[in-house]
């Protein structure tokens, strides 16, 4: 069921809400949270789509806020709030409503979403693109319990990832993040096959993709070793390694699908590790509402911490054959000079990081930046 | 800032106690099965192609499964490999839960394998051994592996005496391996004992699973959550409050074509002394001390142990027969003219059973537990009937309607809680009358939660014994039903209830007895 209101207020809206479930025989008891999406009429679609898809797993009332500020001035001038109201089976479980925001309104979007927020129950809201600098302190960042914003589509990903490690606040989430769940657990799940201590990590990856980065910050924080950045032409994350003394634990995904995971003194074996719908990804944010310590801690590690490779010009692109790696094991640990000489760039600030993400980029030729 | 990192150490390589890469508050990180394979016994059958190779799919699917997971099957009929791979697939894309997806059938794909023989055939064992040494090498299982005995208890002694032989139970150093059982877990106290002398002869008590696959049901391990993560139910989960627990487990189709087995065991054997018991268990129990295996079947068996049966079992049990009637709109055959049933047959397909508690929780506190077939539809479900309240301070006629006040677990299917209260009828009237609230899985959470054998299948792999039946819990549950079952030889026959109602006059009766009745489900 559709209904469309026009120059309308919420509490119109509410009241539509609730005869559009009596009249289907339901009730809002079963909706676990509430899912606002800020975004604009380019991304509307996708995003509802994605959304509409998790609250299969997640019942919830959808609001999207669509701003539209208007360009003339006189545009400008008429303040408007119109709904468009869905429910039924075609939107997923639960509810949405889409509102648009006209004139000055568009910059009091709380004002409208507050009323409609489903009682007692959490508040996530998702910037699908132009994510606000400050989440938390964005009015209406300030009202949810989760903030998830995407890295990737910033103008500078990499740089980005600064920008969110400087305004994290409890709560925060990105899907660059969440894009490299997968990674993560298979890694982890190596490392319990092979308990070796790890000497350093190389990771291999797509430039302009904010995930490679967090991965690589992820394993220096809990590995505490050396990680080298090396810019592959993707898709998405191309491969990983994990150096232990006797030899090398990799994880190789040339086509962003089907995996291969190597160690020492075990056949090779091959992993599904496909990269994810936007649905997948935001259903997994919805499913832990809590603060996520280990992202903080992962994108609060300046990407300075991750090296370039050490025998860069060895690398041209993903490599299938993984021999290769032991020597430039040799060469990061036999070349202190190389380490020294990485510690000026190091102390570089934000501004600096940006430079470096572009150098990165420039080695590779941009590939489309969806996911990891 | 180099030297934020640890100097490499020398040397031997030391053992790493904890996986640097995983942390407890990481919980994006899913619990994946270590190195491992799972051996099924029985392949063919059809509890193997409906439940265990789609849970297998699905839980690939999930990631939960390690890299190089290896599913061997052991049947009788002649296969190669690849009819096996064949017969998987076909079986996962017809009952699988997730999406087909073919990168993770490539995964699981590289590790089938299929060995051919019977349970007597020394060559297959044999060669089961070497499927399993090359697995070893090829896939890197680490001699990890779980033997899935999907047949019939009869064949039990046979398969786990050659595992023996071979020396497939015993562990290479620093891996396991694990026997799986089916129930029935025998079919009386005597039963169950020898076959539990059997199995652990070969097998370590610790690692024998038994699936009782209720008890993977979420719903299940709800009933836990419900009672031990809130503060509104406990106060009142007692004697003082509580008139009575229902337990009932009803289907709607008949015995099929399980003559053979059926006959002889009965619904009581079959339903209540595994799934009903543990259902009235988890109800029953007291905290336990965590959740650590050991601290919850401590419990389970305290209560299984205070279990007191009625003094007169004539009047406080009841068992029946499906006879020939209509049931859903399809005539349907009674179970004496079922094939292969003997028209002479006192198996019961219907039980109805009192028991108590004797604590100080639940003294007094008649438990009823309830199964058939042929009845109404098929549900199960927990309902504690509350007392009526000591005193209404409205006129007679304003509560007529007004029920006990009930909290009913829904087990299956509609998984959820429903909570019924009295309320005032809007009107000028006073009246009350009993409502529900009610709380649904598929409302609140996911649309499709996790098969209680995908849950069952990652435990065994990954070594958590906390949702499988101990032995000690299997013997107890035989004591409580063994003198039901001998008092049922020797007096009378099962009362006959036509299909598609909710059995036999007799367990009204025997409610009646009480003042109380059923809830219809």
């Amino acid at each position: 069921m559709k209904i469309d209101l026009t120059d309308t207020t919420s509490s119109k809206i509410n009241a539509a809400l609730m005869n559009a479930r009596r009249a289907g025989g339901a009730t809002a008891a079963g909706m676990v949270l509430t899912l606002v999406i800020v975004t604009d009429e380019g991304s509307a679609y996708d995003a509802l789509k994605a959304a509409n898809d998790a609250s299969r797993e997640h019942p919830s009332r959808i609001l999207a806020v669509i701003k539209r500020a208007g360009r003339s001035p006189r545009a400008r001038a008429e303040t408007r709030l119109d709904a468009e109201i869905l429910v039924g089976a075609d939107v997923g479980s639960g509810e949405t409503v889409v509102l648009r925001m006209h004139g000055e309104l568009a910059a009091h979007a709380q004002s409208v979403v507050l009323p409609l927020l489903l009682p007692d129950a959490p508040v996530v809201v998702w910037w699908p693109e132009n994510s606000p600098q400050h989440p938390a302190q964005d009015p209406l960042g300030a009202i949810a319990q989760r903030r998830i914003t995407d890295a990737v589509t910033a103008e500078s990903p990499v740089g980005q990832l600064a920008q969110r490690a400087a305004s994290y606040t409890p709560g925060d989430t990105d899907l660059a993040w969440t894009r490299i769940t997968g990674w993560r657990s298979m890694l982890a799940a190596a490392l319990d096959q092979y308990p070796a201590k790890i000497t350093s990590a190389v990771v291999e990856g797509e430039s302009y993709n904010p995930s490679v980065e967090l991965l690589g910050l992820w394993l220096t924080t809990r590995l505490h070793v050396p990680v080298e950045r090396v810019v592959t032409g993707g898709p998405g994350i191309t491969s990983v390694t994990l150096r232990t003394k006797d030899g090398a634990i990799t994880l190789d995904r040339p086509d962003g699908l089907m995996g291969t995971l190597s160690m020492p003194g075990a056949p090779d074996r091959q992993v599904a590790l496909k990269r994810r719908e936007t649905s997948e990804l935001i259903a997994e944010e919805l499913r832990r509402l809590d603060p996520d310590d280990i992202y903080a801690a992962a994108v609060r590690t300046p990407v300075e911490r991750l090296r370039e490779p050490a025998a860069a010009q060895a690398h041209p692109g993903p490599d299938p054959d993984p021999e290769p790696a032991p020597v430039v094991v040799e060469a990061s640990v036999a070349n202190p000079a190389r380490v020294t000489a990485k510690v000026p760039a190091a102390k570089k600030t934000v501004a600096g990081k940006t430079e470096a993400g572009k150098t990165a980029a420039k080695k590779a030729a941009p590939r489309k930046r969806s996911g990891s | 800032m180099s030297n934020d990192y640890p100097e490499v150490e020398q040397g031997d390589p030391p053992l790493v106690p904890e996986n640097p890469l995983r942390d407890p508050a990481d919980r994006r990180l899913p619990r994946i099965a270590g190195p491992s394979g799972l051996v099924i016994f029985g392949v063919t059958g059809d509890l193997s192609r409906k439940k265990l190779m789609p849970a297998i799919y699905d839980l690939a699917n999930r990631g939960l499964l390690p890299p190089g997971f290896s599913l061997v099957g052991f049947a009788r009929r002649e296969w190669e490999d690849e009819d096996f791979a064949k017969e998987v697939h076909d079986a996962v894309k017809e009952h699988a839960r997730t999406p087909f997806r073919e990168e993770v059938w490539q995964q699981l794909a590289k590790g089938m394998r299929f060995v051919q023989g019977t349970f007597d055939d020394d060559e297959a064992f044999e060669t089961l051994r070497k499927t399993i040494a090359e697995l070893d090498e090829e896939q890197g299982t680490g001699g990890n592996f779980a033997f899935y005995l999907s047949v019939p208890p009869k064949f039990f002694p046979n398969v786990v005496q050659q595992l023996k032989k071979h020396g497939l139970a015993d562990p290479p150093q620093g891996s396991w391996r694990r026997a799986v059982i089916e129930k029935p877990f025998g079919h009386d106290l005597a039963s169950a004992q020898e076959l539990n002398k059997v199995v652990h002869e070969v097998f370590p008590r610790d690692e024998v699973f038994r699936i009782d696959h209720y008890l993977g049901k979420e719903t299940v391990q709800n009933i836990l959550a419900l009672r031990f993560a809130n503060t509104m139910f406990e106060p009142i989960w007692n004697r003082s409050y509580v008139d009575h627990v229902q337990i009932t487990m009803a289907e709607d189709i008949g015995i099929g074509g399980r003559a053979g087995y059926y006959d002889g065991i009965g619904s009581a054997r079959d339903v209540i002394q595994n799934h009903l018991l543990q259902l009235m268990a988890l109800t029953a129990i007291e905290e336990p001390a965590s959740f650590h295996p050991k601290a919850l079947v401590a419990e389970k068996l305290k209560v299984l142990s205070a279990v007191k049966l009625p003094d007169d079992l004539g009047k406080h049990t009841v068992r029946g027969q499906y006879a020939t009637g209509w049931q859903g709109g399809e005539e349907v055959l009674g179970y004496l003219d079922e094939d292969g049933i003997d028209p002479e047959s006192k198996t019961d397909t219907f039980a109805a059973i009192k028991l108590e508690i004797n604590n100080r929780r639940w003294a007094g506190v008649p438990f009823y537990l309830r199964t058939g077939k042929r009845l109404g539809r098929r549900v199960t479900e927990i309902a504690v009937v509350f007392q009526r309240a000591p005193y209404l301070p409205f006129d007679s006629y304003a509560t007529e309607e007004l029920g006990q006040n009930a909290l009913v677990i829904r087990v299956q299917p509609d998984e959820g809680v429903t909570v019924r209260f009295g309320s005032k009828v809007p009107g000028t009237s006073f009246e009350v009358r009993d409502v529900t609230m009610d709380f649904a899985y598929g409302e609140s959470f996911t649309e499709s939660s996790p098969e209680a054998y995908e849950r069952l299948i990652l435990d065994v792999l990954l070594g958590d014994a906390n949702l499988f039946p101990r032995h000690q819990e299997v013997e107890l549950s035989w004591e409580i039903l063994d003198p039901i079952e001998k008092y049922w030889d020797t007096h009378g026959k099962p009362a006959q209830y036509p299909s598609g109602t909710w059995g036999p006059a007799e367990a009204d009766e025997m409610l009646a007895r009480d003042g109380r009745s059923w809830r219809r489900p």
